[in-house]
């Protein structure tokens, strides 16, 4: 058996490179797969504490979380695809149009 | 090393059968490129392919050494890593499958818990094969035909998916094994469901790119789509991963639909002497080719016939082998793979039947084909099969609940294709989804 | 080796695979590429869940995250052209600020996780009595719609919104 220390420490560097990520890059698309970066690390805790406590309520929220993903992807690829119709670009920091 | 022999011995047979899968598997694949070229032959009044062995019995292996040393060509500005792995991708996807997919009682890699959401799973990924590989070939038609391929495997993984949901809420469970023993003296779920396997009839012809559906490769519009700039063995590969997948999905169909390796009528004990149909099929092979032998043009052909007559010999002692007293216990997994193997042949061959058949869709004929009737038909089919679930468990007889549940999907069908068709007569401005190719 | 031993060893492998594909999502130029880093994390991940014994996780993992929403990131990667993207600065200009707030929260986590481990001051409690059953399909199945089954419902309301919001995103004029 491995700890479950193990696994959260896992998780914390998938956490961290997906904060980078997300913090770090300019364009919106790797932005968006470091939030799903991020999602996975929360993933990876949730099951390992279900087998912790063997109680398969972790696992369900795990099924909720990828909903959720797929749910934000589809919005946020939407937008993207939306502000590049209009803009040309899918750089961070050029879409400012709310800045004056 | 001791760990190691331990290791080897609890996952012996296992090991066994995935080497054999990995070896045979290309093989099959081989022939079954022949099987259809042969097919379509015989379907346009031809001969095929006649000229390596007799009867072009070694084309696929003469094929094969043709791809093997033809030169090696990758385009300039190709992404190199992207390129050389892609393929590799869509045949590891389209083999992975074969670990949870029971070929008889005894012939499975591994009994899954999740068997049938396993293969789903890892055969899906075989479409990045198809995306990278269209992206990392550097050329338009290829990145065209990559495209269209994502939007249609998304589009019809759906309707498979639904599809397959039906046929695993009528057994309860998700495991191969158990999907075949449900279906055990019962009847086989085409009958009971003969919309899902419609529906997963046409939905897997759609996710192996196959004609009607090939817009992906459609010669006439896209060169060779996705494939354009590989040749040689890296096209072979990608052949062998269209290939593989067509026996997966067949196999597929074959466990949850056609009784997987159940013999037919198992139920009815004067139909028992279908148990003498695996050794007397291969023998009239065999005879047809010891009859075929003295007729051939070259006495090298003459040969490989005999050979050839000897090997199915062989396969027949092997299915008569159960009658032998002493190896009865043999029979559920031989004649298990025989009927399993067999009905995934005819699966195959309706797919060639309809490839040689119908004419190619329109990229918009294809999505509406998909969203507008496949998708909620599937969901209603699921829906009856939930129904006609319930109904058996509140004792009512297996042919109400059937005309009941069946026929309802069914008007549901109708009325979707009347509401395209009221739809088609009316004037309709262009739909959105011809924008995404561009 | 016994199968404990196993899914030690492959515990290890596929943590690896998975902080790899991450590093390689964040830093690599091409997008594509960063999607593919990405496909190897989630993959990898997939894995882990296996190993923890999550069976049906793993197959959602593969099946919704690597052959749906991966799938869609990919198509709109090639529906939007990136090439002028590729010669364009690849960070943000104070990079390096965001990269020390990063890591300071990493050691802050990474210290409560270190706290937590077998004898610690925030030692997380022992597993209770009973275990998590090998039919793990079933038991997940159970809890989904008999406990969880308003949740459940909710989140296919999520779902249809965010196919409407998507659909009227990328209709022609917005």
């Amino acid at each position: 058996m491995v700890p479950i220390g193990n696994y959260l420490f896992l998780s914390l560097a998938l956490f961290i490179i997906g904060v980078i990520g997300v913090l770090t890059r300019r364009n919106v698309i790797v932005i968006l797969m470091s939030i799903e970066l991020i999602l996975n690390a929360v993933n990876i805790n949730l099951v390992a504490f279900s087998r912790h406590w063997a109680n398969v309520d972790g696992q369900i929220f795990t099924l909720f979380i990828i909903t959720d993903a797929a749910a934000e992807a589809a919005v946020g690829l939407g937008i993207i695809i939306a502000f590049f119709k209009n803009r040309e670009t899918v750089l961070a920091d050029e879409m400012d149009l709310l800045k004056w | 090393m001791s760990a190691l022999l331990e290791f080897l011995k609890t996952y012996m047979w296992p090991l066994i059968f995935a080497v054999v899968i990995v070896a045979v598997l290309p093989l099959l694949a081989g022939y079954v490129v022949l099987m259809e070229r042969k097919i379509m032959a015989d379907m346009q009044a031809r001969l095929g392919p006649m000229r390596v062995g007799p009867h072009g019995l070694l084309q696929p292996i003469a094929d094969a050494l043709k791809l093997l040393i033809k030169e090696d060509i990758i385009p300039e500005n190709a992404d190199k890593v992207v390129f050389w792995f892609a393929p590799v991708i869509s045949v590891t996807a389209a083999m992975l499958a074969y670990s949870a997919l029971a070929i008889g009682p005894f012939f499975q890699i591994a009994e899954l818990n999740i068997g049938l959401l396993f293969i789903v799973a890892v055969s899906s990924m075989g479409i990045f094969g198809i995306i990278l590989g269209g992206w990392a070939s550097n050329s338009h038609y290829s990145l065209l035909g990559a495209l269209r391929s994502t939007a249609q495997m998304i589009s019809y993984e759906t309707a498979a998916g639904l599809a397959l949901v039906g046929g695993v809420l009528l057994a309860g469970s998700l495991s191969t094994r158990e999907i075949v023993q449900a279906q055990h003296g019962g009847t086989w779920y085409v009958f009971v469901a003969p919309i899902g396997f419609f529906l997963y009839l046409v939905a897997s012809i759609a996710e192996t790119n196959r004609a009607p559906f090939d817009l992906p490769e459609a010669e006439s519009e896209l060169v060779a789509g996705y494939m354009t700039e590989y040749s040689g063995f890296r096209w072979a590969v990608y052949f062998l991963a269209e290939y593989a997948n067509m026996i997966v999905v067949a196999s597929i169909a074959t466990t949850l639909f056609l009784g997987g390796w159940l013999r037919p009528f198992q139920g009815t004990p004067w139909m028992d002497f279908l148990d003498f149909f695996p050794p007397l099929c291969f023998l009239a092979v065999a005879g047809y080719c010891f009859y075929r032998t003295p007729k051939q043009p070259e006495p090298i052909q003459s040969m490989v016939m005999a050979l050839f007559g000897g090997l199915c010999l062989l396969l027949a002692a092997a299915m008569a082998l159960p009658f032998v007293p002493a190896f009865a216990a043999s029979k559920p997994g031989l004649h298990g793979a025989f009927w399993f193997l067999l009905k995934v042949s005819l699966y195959i061959y309706s797919f060639m039947w309809i490839r040689f058949t119908f004419p190619r869709f329109r990229f918009d004929q294809l999505m509406k084909l998909g969203w507008y009737f496949m998708i909620p038909l599937s969901i209603v089919n699921v829906l009856g099969l939930g129904v006609y679930r319930v109904l058996r468990q509140l004792q009512w007889s297996r042919w109400p609940a059937f005309v009941l549940t069946t026929g309802g999907t069914l008007l549901v069908a109708i009325w979707l294709v009347w509401n395209a068709q009221k739809k088609a007569a009316a004037p309709s401005s262009v739909g959105d989804m011809t924008e995404a190719e561009g | 080796m016994t199968p404990a031993q196993i899914s030690q060893y492959a515990f290890y492998f596929f943590a690896a695979l998975a902080v790899v594909g991450a590093i390689g999502t964040v830093t690599v130029r091409n997008v594509v590429h960063s999607a593919i880093f990405l496909i190897t994390s989630l993959l990898a991940t997939a894995g882990i869940f296996l190993t923890l014994g999550a069976q049906f996780v793993f197959a959602v993992q593969i099946v919704l995250y690597v052959g749906g929403i991966m799938v869609l990131f990919i198509f709109v990667i090639m529906l939007v052209n990136l090439d002028v993207a590729l010669h364009q600065m690849q960070f943000k200009r104070r990079w390096w600020v965001a990269g020390l707030l990063a890591l300071a929260l990493g050691g802050q986590f990474g210290a409560v996780i270190y706290y937590s481990r077998a004898g610690g001051v925030l030692e997380i409690p022992a597993a209770r009595t009973g275990a998590l059953s090998p039919q793990n399909v079933q038991q997940f199945g159970l809890a989904l719609f008999e406990k969880y089954a308003l949740p459940f419902e909710i989140a296919s309301v999520l779902l249809l919104v965010a196919l409407i919001g998507a659909v009227v995103m990328t209709k022609k004029r917005v």
